[in-house]
C-alpha cells in the first residue's frame, strides 16, 4: 500500500501542473475537465483498500458516477446457481455509496466559487481525505447476481449538516432492471466539508 | 426429489465453510445449531475501509453478519433446500477496533414456510455494545 500521504503528495502536484498550464478550471476544455476529475477519484478510491481488494473500478460522467465490480470467482455465495455472495453485493453498493456521496460534497463545495485558485482547490480535495461514517444500510436482494460484471449507481437525496441519504442500485444488463438495491445513512461532519 | 431429502447441519457447516466469498475474507464457523450461529472474522489490512483509522469496511460487517444469518436459518429446521437473503439491515453502531478479530452471532427469532426471520449482532470483545447489528428476512428452506 501506498502511504495516504504519498498519495495526496501526488494529487496536489497533479493539481499543480494542471494549473499551472491552465491558470484556471474554467478554461480547461471539457473532455480534459473529465479527465482530471477522474484522476482526483482515482487518487481517491485508491485510498480505500477494501475498494481495491474488491477490484472496484469506475466511470465518470458529469458529476455521475458508475462503478463496476468485475467477477471474481471468489466472490461466490452459492456455488449451485453460481451467485454472489451477499456480502459482495452489500460491500459493493455500500462502496459506491461512499464514493458518489464523498464526490458530490467535493463537487458541492466547487461550485461554490466561480474562481479557482490552486490554494483553494489544494483545500476543497482534502475532503475527500474525509470519509464519511455509515450509520445504516438496508439492502434489497431483488434477484440472484450472476457471475459476470455488476454496475452500480448511487443518487445522493439529501446532504444535510450532520446527516446524509443515499440510494444506490446495482445491475448486470439493464440499468432499469436491478438486481439489487440499498438505501443508506451516512454521517457527514462539518469538518468534512471544510 | 432430491430437493426433499432434509441437509444434515454438518453439511451445511461444511457448506459456509467452503464458500469462495467466506474464504476470501477468511471467516470461520465456530458454533452451529438450533437457529444460532457464531462467525468468527480475523482482522485484515486488506479489509480496512478508512486507512486514517485502520477500521474494516462496513461491507465487511455486512458480508460477516449476512453469512453468520445465512447459517443461522440452514439450522432452524431440517433444510430441504438452500436459502437466499430477501433484505437485510445493518445499524452501524461504532467503529470495531482496529487489529482485533470480530465476532457474529447471529438467532432466527421466527420461522415460517417462506420466511425465516434473523437477528445478528458482530462484537470486537472491547464493549458490551456490539460494533453493529442486523436484522434480515431469508426465504425459507423449510
Amino acid at each position: 500500500m501506498v502511504p495516504k500521504k504519498h498519495l495526496l503528495q501526488r494529487l496536489l502536484a497533479h493539481l499543480q501542473v494542471l494549473f499551472n498550464l491552465s491558470g484556471n478550471l474554467t478554461l480547461l476544455k471539457n473532455h480534459e475537465l473529465d479527465q482530471f476529475k477522474k484522476e482526483i477519484l482515482e487518487t481517491f478510491a485508491k485510498q480505500i483498500p477494501f475498494c481495491n481488494t474488491l477490484g472496484i473500478g469506475f466511470d465518470c460522467l458529469g458529476n455521475e458516477i458508475t462503478t463496476h465490480l468485475p467477477f471474481k470467482k471468489e466472490f461466490i455465495g452459492n456455488p449451485a446457481i453460481p451467485a454472489l455472495h451477499g456480502g459482495v453485493i452489500g460491500s459493493f453498493l455500500e462502496i459506491s455509496a461512499i464514493i458518489q456521496l464523498s464526490w458530490s460534497i467535493f463537487l458541492e463545495k466547487k461550485n461554490n466559487g466561480d474562481n479557482f485558485s490552486i490554494a483553494k482547490l489544494k483545500e476543497e480535495s482534502l475532503i475527500l481525505q474525509r470519509l464519511p461514517k455509515t450509520i445504516d444500510l438496508t439492502i434489497d436482494y431483488l434477484n440472484a447476481g450472476r457471475s459476470i460484471e455488476s454496475f452500480a449507481r448511487a443518487k445522493v437525496n439529501k446532504i444535510g449538516r450532520r446527516y446524509a441519504s443515499v440510494s444506490v442500485k446495482t445491475w448486470q444488463d439493464d440499468p432499469n432492471n436491478p438486481f439489487a438495491l440499498a438505501s443508506a445513512h451516512f454521517l457527514v461532519t462539518n469538518s468534512m466539508k471544510l | 426429489m432430491i430437493d426433499e431429502i432434509p441437509i444434515p447441519s454438518e453439511q451445511v457447516k461444511l457448506f459456509f465453510m467452503n464458500l469462495p466469498f467466506s474464504k476470501f475474507l477468511g471467516l470461520k464457523l465456530s458454533r452451529l445449531g438450533d437457529g444460532k450461529a457464531v462467525m468468527i472474522l480475523n482482522y485484515r489490512k486488506d479489509l480496512v475501509g478508512d486507512p486514517k483509522t485502520g477500521v474494516l469496511h462496513g461491507g465487511v460487517i455486512t458480508t460477516l453478519l449476512d453469512s453468520c444469518c445465512g447459517a443461522a436459518v440452514m439450522t432452524a429446521g431440517d433444510p430441504k433446500t438452500s436459502t437466499a437473503t430477501i433484505d437485510l439491515r445493518i445499524d452501524y453502531m461504532r467503529p470495531a477496533k482496529p487489529d482485533t478479530t470480530i465476532t457474529a452471532e447471529a438467532i432466527c427469532y421466527k420461522v415460517t414456510n417462506s420466511v425465516v426471520f434473523v437477528k445478528a449482532s458482530a462484537q470486537d470483545g472491547t464493549k458490551k455494545t456490539p460494533v453493529a447489528t442486523a436484522t434480515g428476512a431469508f426465504t425459507s428452506p423449510f
